[in-house]
């Protein structure tokens, strides 16, 4: 009998020491769920104005007067729009544009010019025609302005006021302002054309892969071969088409303030219009250094026209054997090199 | 000196609009634009609630933090004003402003704005006080002759009070006490904190 007294009692005092845990910590589960003394605890008219000032009650308000703010009350996402133009915008934005600057330079210190392996032949191949060259440099051009005027007015004030002053800086901004409203629509309807003419070149395949594998031929040695486009020029044309239909679409939404816009609007807009450029002005800093000093004989095919015969081996070999193969290699123009060799018709076999 | 704050006592404002016309016709606001507005919540349901609105010429402004050309300055008074001859019309602190109070002469074509308008808190510009100038640009300087803003001058129930925050806000706490209840110091968390 002992025994089982025993038990019995070893296993209440294990009972009444388990429940005096677990109730305490059921009476936890009881205070923190809902119940009708919560929710009479707060106050009213302090719920009242929270939701006026989170916008909830927007339908709700009324004004006699016909104002461009609307009815809005009070909006609370400016500030948001403020903290985060000038703080992670402006600040991670120079960052990123000095970044690439300094990147670019150093790149070209130590590595240098991708030099010709092979001297000039004077035979050129057609790269980039008349209609190709007009779209690339009227974007080109309309990028660098757009891309002048729209930092100026996001570093013009921090960067700008200190050198040329106040007055000097607003007279400046004003032009800047107009300049980008005008250029901008000129600029798209350019970019649109472009990016729709030059698509059928740019979708990546297996030798893109095996070009990426090789570092593009600038961080091991050898060229990896490569046709019309290369994977690098690829990417950058996807660069510029993500990039660019973002900065239209939301350069769109900020241009033409008719379409009843609210503010949230303008302020996504906003960002998302400066944040894009800014990435895309700093990868356009490679895409320029690569076309001009960066690569000799490459320039020359977006000005003239037409590319060296060593060029075009050297960079675009599996290019190089279709034109040799379809017999679109052209002989030098009276003896001078390409340069001159301006002539967009295709006449090799007359030549 | 002196902190200059607008408060609107939310219990004493009827939705006359007086505010809103005495601030057009002290100035010739230009058509379109309203410096002040009354705002009503709930209209014609139980509590509702009628407030006057305009710049409330904020302690740390969010339209001088965002202009691209540093056109906005606060006076000694602490109004904040802004110099019309640099406003290029970008539209910035009409994104920024919690209150609404940046506006336009034009809003349509090509998004061209024109300079931006909003309550001087009666204190004009940065032209010479009184001149024509100021008066072109940004209205009447009563501030430089003495006078406190129009639109709270002239309120019939005195719901709209403008002046030193300091004594606005022991004329309104004074109220408060007298009749009971709870303070709606309206938009001065938002424009007066820090």
């Amino acid at each position: 009998m002992t025994e089982t007294r025993k038990r019995a009692m070893r296993w209440s005092m294990l009972g009444v020491l388990l429940l005096s845990l677990i109730l305490p910590v059921g009476a936890y589960f009881i205070a923190t769920s809902p119940s009708v003394t919560a929710e009479e605890a707060t106050n009213p008219r302090a719920d009242y104005w929270r939701e006026v000032r989170s916008g909830q009650q927007e339908n709700a308000y009324t004004a006699v007067t016909e104002h461009s703010a609307g009815t809005v009350l009070i909006q609370s996402s400016g500030q948001n729009w403020r903290q985060l133009r000038n703080g992670p915008l402006a600040t991670y934005g120079g960052m990123i544009l000095i970044a690439a600057l300094v990147v670019i330079t150093l790149f070209y210190l130590l590595h240098g010019k991708v030099k010709l392996e092979h001297p000039r032949t004077g035979h050129t191949l057609l790269r980039w025609n008349s209609v190709d060259r007009l779209l690339h440099w009227v974007v080109a051009i309309g990028f660098i302005v757009l891309a002048v005027t729209g930092l100026s007015l996001l570093f013009g004030r921090a960067l700008l006021i200190p050198v040329f002053g106040k007055e000097g800086f607003a007279a400046y901004a004003q032009i800047a302002r107009d300049m980008h409203h005008w250029i901008a629509p000129v600029f798209a309807v350019a970019l649109l054309l472009m990016l729709v003419l030059w698509i059928r070149n740019n979708f990546f395949n297996q030798t893109d892969v095996r070009w990426f594998a090789a570092g593009g031929g600038i961080l091991k040695e050898g060229h990896p071969s490569a046709g019309f486009m290369n994977g690098g020029e690829k990417m950058w044309y996807w660069v510029v088409f993500f990039g660019g239909l973002a900065v239209c679409i939301s350069g769109f939404v900020l241009y033409l303030p008719i379409f009843g816009q609210t503010r949230p609007d303008f302020q996504l807009s906003h960002l998302v219009h400066a944040g894009f450029a800014v990435l895309w002005i700093a990868a356009s800093f490679g895409h320029v250094y690569i076309g001009t000093i960066g690569t000799e004989g490459a320039l020359e095919g977006m000005v003239t026209g037409h590319v060296d015969e060593s060029w075009a081996k050297q960079h675009h070999d599996l290019w190089y054997e279709e034109m040799q193969a379809k017999q679109q290699i052209h002989p030098p123009k009276e003896g001078k090199v390409s340069a001159e060799a301006t002539g967009d018709v295709v006449s090799s076999g007359a030549s | 000196m002196a902190k200059m704050k607008f408060l609107c006592d939310t219990e004493r404002c009827i939705e006359c609009n007086a505010c809103v016309t005495a601030c057009k016709n002290e100035h010739e606001v230009p058509w379109g634009v309203n410096r002040r507005r009354v705002v009503t919540i709930d209209d014609g349901e139980p509590g509702e609630r009628t407030i006057s609105v305009a710049c409330m010429h904020c302690t740390d402004a969010p339209c001088a933090a965002v202009c691209p050309v540093d056109c906005f300055y606060t006076t000694e008074d602490g109004v904040v004003l802004h110099n019309k001859d640099l406003c290029i019309g970008c539209g910035y602190c009409f994104y920024a402003c919690p209150f609404g109070a940046p506006q336009y002469p034009q809003t349509s074509e090509y998004g061209a704005r024109g300079k931006m308008d909003k309550c001087t808190f009666c204190a004009g510009g940065p032209e010479e006080d009184h001149s024509a100038a100021e008066w072109e640009k940004y209205g009447k300087n009563r501030l430089a002759e003495g006078s406190l803003p129009l639109c709270a001058e002239m309120c019939s129930t005195k719901a709209l009070m403008a002046g030193d925050g300091n004594l606005v806000a022991d004329l309104y706490r004074e109220r408060v006490t007298r009749r009971g209840g709870r303070a709606d110091v309206w938009g001065w968390g938002t424009a007066y904190k820090g």
